[in-house]
This record gives structure tokens, C-alpha cells and sequence, in this order.
């Protein structure tokens, strides 16, 4: 079934010429897409590209008759009309956002809507055994009967492959597999398409993480404004990053992070014994005694794998909206704060950029200017009225100075891509001129070009004397942003490292391990 | 056509309920050869429905709040009743009976709002449990009796502006309350027309506004002319007068204070919006207590009315009102409503009702009619989301729409939020 040579590889898959219009916009032209049998295909572009609508059009969401040009599939012109249509032809997409059901047993989710059935009765033995063979292929060591919303992230999204496998998947769509992963569940996660591509399987990923797809594509088509611009081999074109960013952008990226002179002041900010328990689980420590400070003018990075505390240790600081506060004292220019809610943390100048923008950080009902004026009201009411100029002037300025893109301020927040909208939460928290900022993963899920554009802001707010903190599982990121790098291990933090003694290495082995001393 | 959406401030939603309920009162006009809109019915209808919408006013801000309110008859019912004893019994007079009442509706909205904010039981499971106390309450207090109230606390539920001044042929102040209606309009819509310029926003043509204003200060005019004319003794009515200061009070808290952002806000995402500072615990607090208060009131109108309390007073309110909140433009999950689109959702019942009635049409195909219309209501909203357009009207007038306008930024995206959630990030 394998192959050294991929050219040779029978073609597994052909999208030609696909073209898909909604009214008034051309989301996709004149795509073509080649993906031989057996290999691992990428697709990168810009978010808005078309990778998504290109792939809702392979797998039938978008049926046969309402986009124009052809799905060739193992040599036959297909006609999806549905997404059972194309499962039923061995296509299953997996999406970013898993499609699992909490409350249902790892078995249950495998076979749901595909349930072995022995005379009209759901067979849960024979279901069960094939689960756990299934389990096996994916590399999961868990009981089958355990409910899906026991297990993590990463685990979920083997289930999701389980799933897959149990339909008999030729052709395995994967949309941003890893951004919700930390780095050593992606690392599985991707060890496990590469032994899927040795069974046969052949795989379509998007994602935003090049480096990713350096280690394991074979091929990686770009898509730009709707248009597929080229195709790369990557072991014969010689592919590296910058190669890929190129191509998505249209342009070099001379630098990915803007030219900056950091001005660093006296300390601004200082926690100090910072416990905090969690909030459910009566024993279980989230905060162990965190010691750490800001000085103006500073990005201080936090680095640490996902689940290691960086969020809660950021929440649980910002007006203790995460977990049991145990004890620890904040100071802000050598002055004590008692920060009990958030409203608190706000009015003493923190500010905090939510991890997850669509489910913490965002009210997607509102539109451009209420969201950016809903942390600092107080800015532009008169007695209790909101003054709808100084909103809309207000609103008006930042989408100038950050220059979002939109028709204009007073359109909803959900219409907006991702790097837009957290161009609108960065002004919502800028409004509050708060002196410390925390931002949660900034830049997660937005592409190349509006990632410069953030980083720019983020160097602009330490360059006017303001303290910043960055969390990030990209140690790229943290490395190219920040002036000073603690590192976070279960709950504890275990280091800190000047920017210029920190490297992926030296901060990957403290981010995994105990502080040796106290 | 763009233009003509632009006439109701954008919402075409709410353009396409007001066009409804036009369209409503027109068919019945007709089918009823003249009697819809006639002074008396007018006024009938008004003083029969007032406190549906004054309970809608409440509802609509529980259920952007992301609740909802299941016990506001049985409230009702339960303060009506006390009001009524403590005026008989304690010989209390009528203004301190209403102070009593709305106190009393502020303690049990205390009681709820302590429930489904502090302690976090769902609203559907405090305020059914509320259904059930306040009813057992209303029977208990009252002994299941009718109880009178005095002719000067009937004046809040059933009288009319006095006649002032020298005899017109209208009734004078009903007549000067029109003017100030049309006036205010006038102006608040210049004004706000003219900051928009300054600032340098999308401002509507200057005929766009023009029929605005002639459209609305005519139907104004209309209603001030059948209020000013019914016969001797009627006018604008009591009821009706409260209402619209409440209208007015509300629709501006909604839209334009720091309260009302919140609701919105902890309706619409309540964790980002606790995270932007909001105490989304005091805000579902407020808007249950509120909700109370108001249903209190409305109570109280209705015993006004019926010249006398009883122990089925306000069975089946709190579905009117959820009803018109819902007909009028609300979403079940939270975030989404407004006040005047809930009196406009109220007002296609109240017509409805109405005008079946004048046709003789029986109380059973009444409730038939009226549950489609519910249903049909909010299908067609749940459909446009799903296919990306707006409303009724502006399916009407797609061949219409200028290429430039209304082309949605990404139209892949313009489906339901939790569409746009899933596919983005």
C-alpha cells in the first residue's frame, strides 16, 4: 500500500475548476485541486481564503448543483448531495470544533448514527469489542464506556479519528486538528495521520501551524482569495516556511514580528504567593504560590502547556474570576490591591484579553461599537445614558488605528474573520486604558498577515508604558514577542529566562518539569 | 427599498411586524366593514390589552436576559387581590394601595430574582414554582371570593383624561397629547439625524425621513382623532396613558443606559460579559424583581378594570405576554429583543383577537388562529436567519435591492451565530 514514490500515485482525488458564489461574492474561482492516493495534502491560505468553503463543497455540505466545475473521486464524476453522500463514498470531514457529545460514552459517540444493530436492537457488545479495536488503531488506552467530556481535548479528537475509521475512510479531511491540542498531543495526534498514510489512508489538513505541516505533508496546495495559486511538493521544492507564508500572502514577510525597541521602566505590577484552588475539585491546586511581576514598558511571556495554569493563574488574577482565591497579595506600583471582582480589577487598570473569543470574549449578537466601548461604559455615559456619538466616534477611532476591516462600526461582530474580531476585543480592552494588559493566546486561529498587525499593537501598548503579559503555546511567538519568558508547570512556576537566553529548547524543558529549587 | 428599510431605523424586523400589523388592521377594516377602526373599539382595545403589554414590557427584557417568566399572572393575581383587601379591610386609600401593590410586587421579584441569580436555579423551574405559590397565595389571602375595590382606584384600570378647557368638539388634553407625540417625534428624529451627519456616519436621504415622519405623525394624528372622539365621557384611557410612559421609560433604558447594555450583554454572553466587568448576578436580579413590579401593576389595572379582584384573575397572562415578546422579534436563547417590537408582537394579538371577535368568529378558531400566527411568526424568523435574509419585506423586494447596498461582507458567514462559532476560530 505504501509508496516511496508519491509521483507515481494513481490520483485519488480531482476538484476541478470549482467555482462557488453566494450572492454578490465570489468565494471560490476556478479551484483546482489534485490529491493523490495515499499522501498527506495540505491546504494553507489566509483565514477568508476559501480553504473551508472548498472543503464544504467536497464533503456536500454545499450540494452538487449549487457551485459550478467537477468532483472527479476515485475516476468517477461525483454528485454529493449531502454530507451522508460523501461518507457514504469514504470522505469524512473532522471539523475544528468537535462533533461529539459530551454525555455519551466514547462508544456511544463512535457509533452514533451508525449504530451495529442485531434485530432492530442496538448490538452493545459487538459495538463495543469494534470500539475498542478502533481505540487500539487510534492509540487510545481508555475504557469505552467512558462519557466523552471525562477525557481531553487531544484524546476527543482521537475519538473523532475513531469514528472516521469505523466509516471506512478513503479520503480524511482534517480542519485545524491541532489548535486546540497542546504540543505533545499534537505531536500524536500527527504521528497518527503520518501511520494512517502507511495504512492507505490518504489525508486532507488545514491548519494554521506551518511548522506542522513542513513535518508531515507531502504536498501543500495555497489558496488566496478564493483563487488555489499553486501547488508545492514539499520534498521536491525543497518547502520551508517562509516558502508557505509567501505564497499565502502573495508577498515576503521580511520579518514576522515587527522591529522593536523595548523602553523598560521600574515595576508596575507584582504578585506575590499567588494560591488558588479549583473550582469544583475541593483538594486540587490550580495556583501554587505564583511569584511574578511586570515592569512598564514590558512583554513578559508566559509559556507553559495547555492545562498547566497559565489561564487560571491570568483569570483567578483578574478579579478572581476563575477558581478559590487561597491567598497571595497583588501589588501595582508598590501599592497592595484587593481585587474581589472583575469590575474591581477593571477600575484599578488590568485588563484582560479572553483565551477563547467566541465563547468568553465576544457578545457575537453586538455589533462593532458596542462591543469596543462594553468594559469602560463608564467613558461615555452621562449619569447612567450611554452617548451614542461618543460610542460611535470612539468606535470610529479604533477601527482607523487598528485598522479593522469592515464596511462599518455598527456591523455584528460575528461577520467579522478572526484577526478582525480580535482587532475589536484589543480595542474593547485599549478603550479601558488599562496599565497592564493580559492577553490569552492573541493571536490563536488568525493568519500570518493580521498576526504582524497584533504583534505591531502589542509592541505599541508596552512602548507607551504599559505593563504587558502574553500567554501562548507558540514558543515562536512568545520568543519573537516577548522581553522576558516565565514558564508555567502544573500550577507552579518553575523559571524565568531573559529574551535572550530563552530558546524553544530551554523553555520546553522547564515548561515540562518540576522547579528543581524552591 | 434599502431606503425604505432604512425608515424604521434598520430594523426590518421590526419594519416587518409594524407592516403586519398594518396590513392586520387594514384586512379587518374591511372585513368588518368599518367597525376595527371605529373611536369605541379603539378604545376597547386598549383598555382590554394594556396590561398584556405592560407585562410584555417586563418580559421582553427577562427574556433577553436569557430567561423567562412563568408566574407573572399568578403575581398579578396575588397582588390585585392584596391591594383590594388592604383598601377594603384597612381602609387604606386608593395611591397607598398602589404603593402597597408595587412594593409587594418588588418583595416577591426580590424573592424570585434571589433564586434564579444567587442560588442558580434555571428561571422556567423559580418562576413555575411561582405560578403555583402566588396562585395558592391569591385564593388563600382572598379565600377564592370576588373582592370590590372603590370607584376611585377603578379610575387606574378603566378612566379616561378629564375634559379641560373649552369645548372643541374633542377631548382637549387628549388632543394636546397627540401634539407633544408628534412633536417629540419630529424633533428626536432631526436631532439624531443631524448629530449622525456631524459625525460623519451613513445618514438616509431627506425623502427617506420626510415619509418616515408623515408616515408616523399621521398614524399618530389618526389615533389622537378616534381617541378625541369616542363618546362623551371616553378618551385616551388611563391604562393606555400608563403604558406609554412605560414604553417610552423602557425603550429608552433598554436602548440607552448602562442597565440596559448589560441585559443585553448577559443576555447575549454571559461569560464575556462578566468578563468585560458586568455583575451578570445584580443584572438577572434587577430584571426578575422588574418583571414582578410590573406584573404588580398589572394587577392592579386589571382589578381597576373589573371593579373587583378574583381568584382567576391572570390565568394565561404570562403566554400573552411571552408571546408577543416572542412575535415581537425576541430570541429564546437570550441577547436579542426590544421593547417597542414586543408592544408591536402584543398589539398583532390584541388585533387579532379583536377583529375575530367583530367577525363573530368563536373563542376555539380564535385560539387556533392565533397559535399559527405565533408559530408562523417565528418560523419565518428562524428561516430568513437560516437562509441569510432578513425579513419577509425584504424578500419581497429583493429584485429591488441597489447592487451597492446590502451585500453582506462575507455571506458565508451570515448564517446562525453558532454557525459562524463553528466554522471560524
Amino acid at each position: 500500500m505504501t509508496s516511496l514514490n508519491t509521483q507515481s500515485e494513481p490520483v485519488l482525488l480531482e476538484m476541478r475548476s470549482i467555482t462557488k458564489e453566494f450572492p454578490g461574492v465570489k468565494a471560490l474561482s476556478d479551484v483546482n485541486l489534485v490529491v493523490k492516493a495515499g499522501e498527506i495534502h495540505a491546504i494553507c491560505g489566509e483565514n477568508g481564503a476559501g480553504k473551508s468553503t472548498l472543503m464544504k463543497v467536497l464533503s456536500g455540505v454545499y450540494p452538487y448543483g449549487s457551485y459550478n466545475g467537477d468532483i472527479v473521486y476515485q475516476n468517477e464524476v461525483q454528485q454529493f448531495k449531502d454530507i451522508r453522500a460523501s461518507e457514504h463514498a469514504g470522505i469524512v470531514i473532522i471539523h475544528q470544533e468537535l462533533a461529539l457529545i459530551p454525555e455519551l460514552s466514547i462508544t456511544e459517540n463512535i457509533f452514533l448514527g451508525n449504530e451495529p444493530v442485531k434485530r432492530g436492537v442496538i448490538d452493545w457488545a459487538e459495538a463495543r469489542t469494534r470500539s475498542r479495536e478502533l481505540l487500539a488503531r487510534v492509540g487510545l488506552r481508555e475504557d469505552p464506556d467512558t462519557p466523552i467530556k471525562e477525557i481531553g481535548v487531544g484524546k476527543q479528537q482521537l475519538v473523532e479519528i475513531a469514528k472516521a475509521l469505523n466509516k471506512s475512510v478513503k479520503l480524511l479531511i482534517l480542519d485545524e486538528p491541532t489548535a486546540a491540542l497542546n504540543e505533545s498531543d499534537s505531536q500524536h495526534l500527527l504521528d497518527l495521520i503520518l501511520g494512517l498514510k502507511g495504512r492507505g489512508i490518504t489525508s486532507i489538513i488545514i491548519s494554521h501551524k506551518l511548522n506542522e505541516i513542513e513535518q508531515i505533508a507531502d504536498s501543500i496546495t495555497i489558496i488566496r482569495d478564493g483563487k488555489s495559486i499553486e501547488t508545492l511538493n514539499v520534498k521536491a521544492d525543497g518547502v520551508d516556511e517562509d516558502r508557505i507564508i509567501k505564497g499565502m500572502v502573495g508577498r515576503t514577510l521580511e520579518s514576522r514580528f515587527p522591529d522593536h525597541e523595548p523602553k523598560i521602566g521600574e515595576v508596575l505590577f507584582e504578585v506575590k504567593g499567588w494560591t488558588v484552588g479549583h473550582p469544583q475539585v475541593q483538594d486540587r491546586l490550580v495556583c501554587k504560590g505564583s511569584n511574578f511581576f511586570v515592569r512598564r514598558g514590558e512583554i513578559v511571556g508566559f509559556a507553559g502547556l495547555m492545562g498547566a495554569g497559565r489561564t487560571e493563574l491570568a483569570r483567578s488574577v483578574f478579579g478572581r474570576s476563575y477558581g478559590r482565591f487561597i491567598s497571595g497579595q497583588i501589588y501595582k506600583n508598590g501599592k497592595e490591591l484587593h481585587l474581589k471582582n472583575v469590575k474591581q480589577a477593571i477600575d484599578a487598570g488590568l485588563g484582560y484579553v479572553t483565551e477563547d473569543r467566541k465563547s468568553l470574549g465576544l457578545n457575537l449578537l453586538d455589533d462593532i461599537k458596542t462591543t469596543t466601548v462594553s468594559a469602560a461604559l463608564k467613558k461615555i455615559t452621562k449619569g447612567l445614558v450611554v452617548d451614542a456619538n461618543k460610542e460611535f466616534t470612539v468606535a470610529e477611532q479604533y477601527r482607523k488605528s487598528l485598522r479593522t476591516k469592515t464596511p462599518s462600526v455598527e456591523e455584528g461582530v460575528a461577520k467579522l474573520s478572526g484577526g478582525n474580531q480580535q482587532k475589536v476585543v484589543l480595542a474593547k480592552w485599549m478603550f479601558t486604558d488599562p496599565d497592564l494588559l493580559i492577553l490569552d493566546e492573541p493571536t490563536r486561529g488568525i493568519d500570518v498577515g493580521a498576526k504582524y498587525e497584533i504583534y505591531g499593537i502589542i509592541q505599541q501598548l508596552a512602548n507607551q508604558g504599559k505593563g504587558v503579559i502574553v500567554i501562548s503555546s507558540e514558543l515562536p511567538e512568545l520568543l519573537g514577542l516577548s522581553d522576558r519568558i516565565y514558564t508555567i508547570f502544573e500550577g507552579s512556576i518553575t523559571g524565568v529566562l531573559d529574551k535572550d537566553d530563552a530558546s524553544q529548547e530551554s523553555l520546553m524543558k522547564l515548561m515540562t518539569s518540576a522547579r528543581k529549587t524552591a | 427599498m434599502n431606503a425604505l428599510k432604512k425608515l424604521f431605523g434598520g430594523n426590518t424586523r421590526q419594519f416587518g411586524m409594524i407592516f403586519a400589523l398594518v396590513a392586520l388592521i387594514i384586512f379587518f377594516q374591511f372585513a368588518t366593514q368599518g367597525r376595527t377602526l371605529t373611536p369605541g373599539n379603539v378604545i376597547n382595545l386598549f383598555n382590554g390589552n394594556s396590561y398584556i403589554l405592560i407585562l410584555a414590557i417586563g418580559m421582553v427584557l427577562v427574556i433577553i436576559a436569557g430567561h423567562i417568566d412563568l408566574s407573572v399572572g399568578s403575581v398579578a393575581a396575588f397582588v390585585g387581590v392584596t391591594v383590594a383587601l388592604a383598601i377594603r379591610d384597612w381602609g387604606i386609600p386608593w395611591y397607598a394601595g398602589i404603593l402597597l401593590g408595587l412594593a409587594l410586587g418588588a418583595l416577591i421579584g426580590a424573592w424570585q430574582g434571589f433564586w434564579t441569580a444567587y442560588v442558580g436555579i434555571p428561571a422556567f423551574i423559580v418562576t413555575l414554582a411561582g405560578m403555583l405559590l402566588f396562585r395558592g397565595f391569591n385564593q388563600f389571602v382572598g379565600k377564592s371570593n370576588t373582592i370590590p375595590v372603590p370607584s376611585d382606584f377603578q379610575y387606574i384600570g378603566s378612566g379616561y383624561l378629564p375634559e379641560v378647557g373649552p369645548n372643541t368638539g374633542f377631548n382637549n388634553l387628549t388632543l394636546l397629547l397627540g401634539l407633544l407625540a408628534v412633536a417629540f417625534v419630529v424633533f428626536s428624529e432631526l436631532r439624531s439625524r443631524r448629530t449622525a451627519k456631524a459625525l460623519g456616519a451613513e445618514v438616509p436621504e431627506g425623502w427617506v425621513v420626510a415619509t418616515k415622519l408623515i408616515l408616523v405623525c399621521g398614524a399618530i394624528l389618526y389615533a389622537t382623532y378616534l381617541f378625541a372622539t369616542g363618546r362623551p365621557g371616553t378618551s385616551f384611557p388611563i391604562p393606555g396613558l400608563i403604558l406609554a410612559v412605560l414604553v417610552l421609560i423602557y425603550g429608552f433604558i433598554a436602548s440607552k443606559t448602562v442597565v440596559g447594555r448589560h441585559i443585553y450583554a448577559v443576555g447575549g454572553n454571559r461569560h464575556a460579559a462578566e468578563l468585560s466587568g458586568v455583575q451578570s448576578k445584580k443584572v438577572n436580579f434587577l430584571v426578575m424583581m422588574n418583571m414582578a413590579i410590573l406584573a404588580g401593576l398589572a394587577g392592579m389595572i386589571f382589578v381597576g378594570r373589573s371593579t373587583a379582584s378574583g381568584p382567576f384573575d391572570g390565568v394565561g397572562w404570562e403566554l400573552d405576554a411571552i408571546a408577543a415578546v416572542f412575535i415581537g422579534g425576541a430570541a429564546v436563547t437570550g441577547g436579542v429583543g426590544t421593547v417597542i417590537g414586543s408592544i408591536v408582537g402584543g398589539l398583532v394579538m390584541a388585533v387579532l383577537n379583536n377583529g375575530l371577535q367583530l367577525l363573530g368568529v368563536g373563542a376555539d378558531l380564535t385560539q387556533i388562529i392565533k397559535g399559527l400566527v405565533l408559530l408562523i411568526a417565528v418560523a419565518f424568523d428562524v428561516y430568513n436567519k437560516s437562509q441569510g435574509k432578513r425579513s419577509i419585506i425584504g424578500m419581497l423586494t429583493q429584485g429591488f435591492n441597489r447592487p451597492s447596498g446590502g451585500t453582506p461582507l462575507q455571506p458565508d458567514e451570515v448564517t446562525s451565530t453558532k454557525e459562524t462559532i463553528s466554522r471560524e476560530a
